[in-house]
């Protein structure tokens, strides 16, 4: 009998049921799983932790003090701790092991410390521990001693924290001033110097006299600018020794009194005196910094915002640069071509050309965009400042492109499959009013195929956002000097070099100096790419529905 | 089968019709038209008069729909088709070379079966042939709009929402904004495929009256399953069979008194 009941129970189709809704749940639980992992490691690097002062007593050794964050604890079994001389008591089968992160890397010669937890002696929090951020060599933790200006003590003791935080805000905007100088000021008169020396240089390819009354404007242009220059050069002269003026006292955890610059410190914040509030606030601002600063420190420290940019608009001008590419393929593909074994081999090829592994297209854009098509532009358009290229070496364009031509063939696919559903009774209508095949097409059927389009193209911004192999070939850089727009004409520089979050993740990951100290860093930065990749899907989303909505086609 | 008898009586008796005193708007003369290697219609000759109504008659498959789409060449989309003899507007060989497809089909327009309004809104629909021959003028527009609308006797029920979608139509009035946006580039034919057969009963006498008020402007050729509905509307029936005129006259010559077997078997239900 259970016997049957059980057959019955399989044809009833229950097991599929169940099966399908296993398989549904696990690949859930893995991608809730797998963002939370990043979420959660990536943004708890952000948050303001206590910083722990206690005794090491290591044995035989003297009693040293440490300053620093516990960053992990882990457990470690007494017979591995007995390997390097430790003896447990009885009884007593592991032990645990701690992360301290001492900071302070030119004084003590490494961030992080392992530490063992038996060794260690209380730990307290002192309210006045200051944990300091530098433009160099990482974190710098120790306690307050004294203000020095030009080498005077100014400030000492209680108030000394108060007076630091003034000056060190004085000499952030001193340096946010100097940027601001070097950046446009001085950016705009080297713009213009080279463009006078590329004046030159092409008046003299094309054989003009040298005693032409050209280059006499030229050379007072140059004279113009050079002494705009030195102007600006006796400026920031100026604004430098402003910056130097400040110092601090710091003693460190072993005793030392240090003294250092404060234009060489970012921030500098009081972690154990900090309200769970300030903290908040504190964090807000920490992962502001991250999204919006520059990186520093070969990209360890500071922020991503140069990546971000470059990846959105990577992305966007492979979408400005696919989507007509791929429709007029479709289109012709689908509706002009005459139907046979030629037009099926090329549909085969272009479904197989997404295939491709992509860093056979980064080789492809290298070789042909790069080195052919940019090689060509330069000694057609850029003969002046050969033989350094402008066009003929990876940058924003080629990497675009050479995506644009990794995505196509989805456009291609979505944009048939749109074309295939427009019902024939709309297109015998539009003929049957007069209308000829390329004007039904323009006013009718594209209209109406445009959310296949736009499903096309978010399929190719989510493969091409996540890219990242074929870019180090084509104009991805570990750090751009700067990024494809300013404000120096034409504005939009696409022969420039680009950052990516995603080869930001690798270079931090696996090609920084500090990698323990980078690692939040990935974190924060995969989460961050999985945020812009959602974000353009959902903005490519919301437009395909607004289209669907508008060309809602008869439901028979 | 008993569906298709029909009640003579109710067949409409206007004036008189004789085919000898109308003018020629279309002519047919020995025309084949093969699908491939199947021929679909066999030496058809026929004379449509001008604004008059003609009927096609005849069983699933008889061709009637074929021959209808031969009037505006929308069998040219149609890559197996091939077809010879003559087809004539106005005297004039509309499969020439010389002739601009989509001139002849903005003298000729046509209806379909399922009706077809573009995705767009109600006055875009119709004014989309206007728009087509370069038309932009606003005030051209709002007055060609209104005509045609109030020719498709659809005005009333749509001027208040005219900027609206015409998805959002009933099938009836989609079937009107069709036929109107037909009319709005004032064709010379009027070619009906089965206008009324997607239709419930109230939409279909709509439409059979506009097609009444029609046709002292144009001149229709509809083709229709429903042979009461032929013998109301029509003032010419042409009966087909596998692909052959059979019979060709008033209509209600031929309802009453067909010259043929054939004619007279369909119509009175024996077969088809």
């Amino acid at each position: 009998m259970s016997d049957k009941s059980f057959s019955s129970w399989f044809k009833s189709g229950t097991p599929w049921v169940w099966l399908n809704a296993g398989a549904v749940s696990i690949s859930l639980v893995m991608v809730v799983g797998l963002l939370g992992l990043i979420a959660v490691r990536g943004l708890s690097h952000f948050w303001p932790a206590d910083v722990m002062e206690v005794s090491y007593t290591e044995p035989d050794q003297q009693i040293e003090v440490l300053i620093g964050e516990v960053i992990e604890t882990e457990t470690v079994p007494a017979s591995q701790l007995k390997r390097i001389g430790i003896e447990l008591p009885e009884g007593q089968i592991s032990a645990e092991r701690v992360l301290v992160k001492v900071g302070n890397r030119d004084y003590f010669g490494m961030d992080f410390r392992w530490v063992n937890a038996p060794w260690l002696g209380e730990a307290s929090f002192p309210e006045e521990l200051l944990s300091i951020e530098r433009r160099e060599w990482g974190r710098f933790y120790g306690r307050l001693v004294a203000v020095k200006q030009q080498g005077e003590v100014v400030a000492s003791g209680d108030d000394a924290y108060e007076e630091l935080q003034q000056r060190l805000t004085r000499s952030n905007d001193i340096i946010d001033a100097i940027k601001d100088l070097e950046y446009t000021e001085i950016g705009k008169i080297n713009h213009g110097i080279e463009s006078i020396r590329l004046d030159k240089r092409k008046l003299e390819l094309d054989g003009v006299a040298e005693d032409s009354i050209r280059f006499a404007q030229l050379a007072e242009e140059k004279t113009q600018f050079d002494t705009d220059y030195s102007e600006l050069q006796k400026q920031l002269a100026v604004l430098y020794t402003d910056l130097n003026r400040d110092q601090m006292v710091v003693k460190i955890s072993d005793g030392r009194e240090v003294e250092m610059p404060l234009a060489k410190i970012v921030l500098i914040h009081r972690p154990n005196a900090m309200g769970v509030a300030e903290k908040i606030g504190f964090y807000g601002h920490a992962v502001w910094d991250f999204v919006s600063g520059d990186p520093r420190e070969a990209n360890t420290e500071g922020g991503v915002f140069p990546a971000i940019f470059g990846t959105i608009m990577m992305v966007m001008i492979m979408a400005v640069l696919v989507t007509p590419f791929g429709v007029i393929a479709a289109v012709y593909l689908k509706e002009y071509a005459k139907q046979g074994p030629m037009i099926r081999l090329i549909r085969i090829a272009v479904n197989n050309l997404a295939g491709v592994p992509s860093i056979v297209y980064g080789v492809f854009g290298l070789g042909f965009f790069v080195y052919f098509l940019g090689g060509n532009i330069d000694e057609l358009f850029f003969q002046a400042s050969l033989p350094s290229p402008t066009f003929g070496t990876p940058g924003l364009m080629w990497a675009s492109l050479t995506l644009a031509i990794l995505t196509v063939p989805v456009v291609i696919v979505a944009t048939e499959e749109g074309l295939s559903r427009i019902p024939r009774a709309i297109r015998e209508g539009s003929l049957a009013l007069g209308a000829t095949k390329a004007e039904t097409l323009w006013r009718t059927v594209l209209p109406m195929a445009a959310p296949a389009m736009m499903t096309g193209l978010i399929l190719a911004v989510a493969r091409a956002a996540g890219e990242v192999a074929p870019l180090m070939m084509v104009g991805v850089v570990k750090l751009a000097p700067a990024l494809a727009v300013d404000n120096i004409a034409p504005y939009l520089h696409l022969d420039r070099q680009f950052m990516h979050l995603g080869f930001h993740i690798y270079d931090v990951g696996f090609q920084s100096p500090n990698v323990e100290a980078a690692r939040p860093l990935v974190y924060a930065t995969a989460i961050l790419l999985v945020f812009i990749i959602i974000g353009l899907n959902l903005v490519a989303i919301q437009i395909r529905n607004r289209l669907r909505e508008t060309y809602k086609a008869s439901e028979s | 089968m008993a569906e298709h008898a029909i009640d003579i009586s109710s067949i409409q008796r206007g004036s008189k019709m004789n085919a000898a005193e109308e003018t020629t708007c279309l002519e047919v003369k020995d025309f084949n038209l093969f699908y491939g290697d199947k021929q679909a219609l066999h030496g058809v000759n026929m004379t449509i008069p001008k604004n008059r109504v003609t009927a096609f008659i005849g069983p699933s498959g008889c061709g009637k729909s074929t021959l209808l789409r031969c009037f505006n060449r929308m069998n040219d989309l149609i890559d197996s088709v091939n077809i010879d003899g003559q087809m004539l507007l106005d005297g004039d060989d509309l499969n020439s070379r010389s002739v601009n497809v989509a001139d002849l089909r903005r003298q000729v327009g046509m209806v379909f079966q399922k009706p077809n309004p573009f995705p767009k809104s109600i006055y875009e629909n119709v004014a989309y042939g206007l728009r087509l021959q370069g038309v932009n003028d606003r005030a051209t527009l709002d007055n060609v709009v209104e005509k045609s609308l109030k020719g498709a006797a659809l005005w009333d029920e749509v001027k208040d929402r005219l900027h609206e979608s015409a998805m959002g139509m009933s099938g009836g009035q989609q079937q009107r904004l069709v036929i109107a946006r037909a009319i709005a580039i004032e064709p010379e034919v009027l070619l009906l495929d089965e206008p009324a057969s997607a239709l419930d009963p109230l939409s279909t006498l709509k439409i059979e009256e506009l097609i009444h008020e029609l046709k002292d402007k144009y001149t229709i050729v509809i083709v229709t399953h429903n042979m009461q509905q032929a013998a109301r509307v029509s003032d010419y029936t042409a009966f087909m069979y596998m692909g052959e005129l059979i019979e060709f006259g008033p209509t209600d010559e031929l309802f009453t008194n067909p010259k043929k077997k054939q004619t007279e078997d369909y119509i009175t239900g024996r077969y088809g």
